[in-house]
């Protein structure tokens, strides 16, 4: 019969052929991030969970590095891959700084990070990147990469190992997809959501992911990036931020062009 | 599984549930139809959805729409969703060892009997081979799994009444298939109350 | 029989799929995987000794079924019933769990009701090793079995391919090693209830919050020579906080093309349209004499 022409590999013998053993150089440390774009500020956001099949790995990773008073960069994957990937990042910035006497603007370090993606092609950095800051006209801007160089910017971005649990609902909440205004009131307009509004879909988009991805959960670390002359009233309000949550202000990098930086933490479940 | 698409969610509300499913059927990559229904009414107050293969769809339902007027006729009475999960659970484990590519999901009301004067709204959801889960807020299946979870996850919300749960189960269902390449194709959703069946097709996107 | 005609009337499995499903795997990317139960279950045997205490067993699993990295189930139920005094814990497949475990309790059953007494826990763990070394492995089913019979408190690990191990403390699932480790640092004999609850209890918690296939709550059973007690979500360390935001949608947000509405029948009121005696609005009523017709008469006997 055709389909039995092959024998099954259970059959095949194990002694005759020499067996293999190959290094393979890279991993997956599970994980997730995400991030969105606002109108003069941006969300970034990621779990700080490490994991390596049903190990942890270590509960405080991180996954999410401020790189310049208005950048912000999220990786995910292999996670020595994106420690190293960062470590470079930050140090072309740096020589960029001397050369020039100021920052790299967002959009100057989003092209930056595909060319060095893509210097990589054939044996890439196994890190997804979404990169999240303040763009030059004032904007809140999100990028986002594949592991070898391909970017975008969006108004909003799930990756890793919950991307396909997050960006669905991600989709519906901040692109408002599938979602019909009443009759004769305006229609809806993605980015213009409020930060409190953003900062809850952020939590209850990992609560959501915690429940049921077993490679997400412990922490999270939620930056968010505000343009120079914002009122930082509605994070600052303890009343708006849920339990368990504590804001935190990283000081200026640079000269200070007067954006701010500022970090939230919040729990987890651990199982 | 990703022969031929499709998933299916059901959720629980307020004494009613609620099934919904895409309309596609694929070969692999490419769209064969969009009329192709995943859920089966059992009687006035139990549907079942079937994703999966479609050859085992239909081998399936015919296989239980006889063992359903067996029972109907020896019983004398309507079979409960409780008891249709075990009978869909035996009749899967029969073929351990060759299974039916379908993962189905049951949602249904049961009718009050002295027994049991205050039925809860019934779902359930199985996997290849049978093993039962009986979720209290929602079970989903198909090829966009994983994003049915992570939506409903997030949207739903304890006692809902028929009219919110249509809202929640089809935005829930929509999002979900948008990001899945092997299910949408328009989707259809029934909500089940003790009075009434409301069946609704959904406008999708369609590619 | 009708049954017989349309059916294949074969007890069993069912391999009439298989070389179709090989075919259908090679093509695609594989057979779709089963829900399996990664999972933390264990067993000791208390009391007994100078303890002062019934001797018995205590069996704890965590309640997480997993399909790949996907949480399947949140609180599933992964001790089985045996027999009143003897419980299963399983993991593996988790169809196979849940099926071998019937089978043999139902077995158990009709072997006690055949020798007029209760089944012993080496007879459970003879007919599993039994059965599943039968499949070589393919019903993977890994359990921990325990239970109190004539001869005292009995504790066995039965694996899939029917091996067996009988010793006062177990551990199986993936996190065996994370529960073993605090078996093995705080295990004694002849511990209290109290203590081998407490101790089965942090074992399963260091494999919910250690091993990623494990996950949720805690489940308890304690069974000595005066009954079973089932602790069903004995801990639960993982339940879900409110959510930040209300996700109720506003009524009309989805659009849609088609409706079909089936009213069904909710109560039914039965109105005689004839028959005497009875008082219709706009039915004139005639005298009838009694008993002339079927129901014509109150009380009305059949067999007289």
């Amino acid at each position: 019969m055709a389909l039995y022409s092959n024998a099954p590999a259970s059959y095949a013998d194990h002694t005759s052929a020499p067996i293999e053993h190959r290094f393979n150089p890279y991993s997956d440390n599970g994980g997730s991030i995400l991030a969105i774009a606002g109108k003069d500020f941006s969300v970034i956001a990621g779990d700080t969970r490490q994991s390596e099949g049903y190990n942890i790995q270590t509960r405080y990773a991180r996954k999410v590095w401020q790189l310049t008073d208005k950048a912000v960069l999220a990786t995910n994957g292999f996670a020595a891959d994106g420690n190293n990937f960062v470590k470079r990042v930050k140090q072309r910035l740096e020589w960029y700084e001397h050369a020039h006497h100021k920052p790299m603007g967002l959009k100057s370090i989003a092209r930056m990070i595909q060319t060095m993606l893509y210097a990589k092609r054939f044996f890439p950095y196994y890190v997804y990147n979404i990169l999240g800051g303040i763009e030059e006209d004032g904007s809140g801007a999100v990028y986002s990469f594949d592991p070898v160089g391909s970017y975008e910017r969006e108004a909003c971005r799930a990756a890793g190992a919950a991307q396909s649990l997050i960006q669905p609902f991600l989709d519906n909440q901040i692109y408002f997809k599938n979602q019909t205004p009443e009759t004769g009131s305006e229609p809806f307009i993605p980015g213009n959501l409020p930060l409190s509004t953003v900062l809850s879909l952020v939590v209850d988009s990992f609560t959501s992911a915690t429940e049921r991805h077993i490679e997400v959960g412990d922490g999270m670390e939620i930056y968010v990036v505000m343009n120079k002359g914002r009122t930082t009233d509605d994070l600052l309000d303890k009343k708006k931020l849920g339990p368990g949550m504590e804001v935190e202000e990283l000081g200026a990098l640079g000269e200070g062009g007067g954006e701010r930086t500022f970090l939230v933490r919040a729990a987890l479940k651990r199982d | 599984m990703e022969l031929n698409g499709g998933s299916v969610v059901a959720m629980i509300g307020k004494d009613c549930v609620a099934i919904a499913s895409d309309l596609r059927l694929g070969n692999q990559q490419v769209g064969i139809a969009s009329n192709f229904d995943k859920v089966f009414p059992v009687n006035d107050k139990l549907y079942y959805g079937l994703p999966g293969l479609a050859t085992d769809v239909y081998t399936l339902r015919e296989h239980l729409r006889f063992r359903v007027n067996m029972y109907r006729m020896k019983e004398e009475r309507e079979i409960t969703p409780k008891t249709f999960t075990h009978l869909l659970s035996s009749t899967l484990y029969e073929k351990r060892f060759g299974p039916f590519f379908i993962e189905p999901v049951v949602a249904g009301l049961t009718t009050p009997t002295p027994l049991d004067p205050n039925p809860k709204p019934y779902i359930s959801t199985m996997d290849t081979i049978g093993c039962i889960t009986t979720p209290k807020d929602f079970a989903v299946a198909g090829t966009a799994a994983d994003k049915l979870y992570g939506v409903a996850e997030g949207l739903w919300e304890p006692d809902l009444e028929p009219e919110d749960l249509f809202e929640t189960i089809s935005q829930t269902l929509l999002n979900a298939v948008d990001r899945d390449a092997l299910s949408g194709w328009g989707a259809v959703v029934h909500i089940i109350t003790h009075d009434k069946v409301i069946t609704r097709t959904l406008r999708a996107r369609m590619d | 029989m009708v049954a017989k005609a349309v059916e294949t009337p074969n007890i069993g499995f069912d391999f009439s799929n298989h070389a179709r499903n090989q075919f259908l795997g090679q093509r695609l990317q594989g057979v779709p995987k089963a829900t399996s139960t990664g999972t933390t279950i264990v067993g000791v045997i208390f009391g007994g000794g100078d303890s002062g205490e019934e001797p018995g067993v205590c069996l704890g699993a965590d309640t997480r079924a997993t399909g790949g990295p996907i949480v399947a189930d949140k609180n599933c139920e992964k001790i089985h019933y045996l027999t009143p005094q003897i419980r299963c814990c399983g993991a593996g497949t988790a169809a196979d769990t849940e099926f071998v475990t019937n089978l043999i309790s139902s077995n158990l059953e009709l072997h006690a009701l055949s020798q007029g007494r209760p089944a012993r826990v080496v007879t459970a763990m003879t007919m599993l090793k039994q059965y599943l070394f039968r499949y070589q492995g393919h019903v993977g089913a890994h359990l921990v079995l325990g239970g109190v019979d004539v001869t005292g408190p009995q504790l066995f690990t039965v694996h899939a391919h029917g091996s067996t191990d009988k010793l006062p403390y177990v551990t199986m699932g993936s996190g065996s090693l994370a529960a073993m480790a605090v078996f093995e640092s705080s295990f004694r004999e002849n511990m209290k209830k109290e203590e081998a609850i407490a101790l089965v209890a942090r074992a399963i918690r260091s494999g919910i919050f250690n091993d990623l296939g494990s996950g949720s709550n805690v489940d308890v059973a304690v069974i000595t020579k005066n009954g079973t007690e089932q602790l069903r979500n004995y801990e639960m360390p993982n339940e879900r906080g409110i959510k930040s935001r209300n996700y109720k949608f506003r009524r009309g947000t989805t659009a849609w093309t088609k409706e079909a509405v089936r009213s069904l029948v909710v109560s039914e009121e039965i109105k005689s349209t004839s028959g005497a005696g009875k008082d219709q609005g706009g039915v004139e009523v005639k005298a009838v004499p009694t008993g002339a017709g079927a129901g014509g008469e109150e009380g009305m006997e059949i067999d007289s």
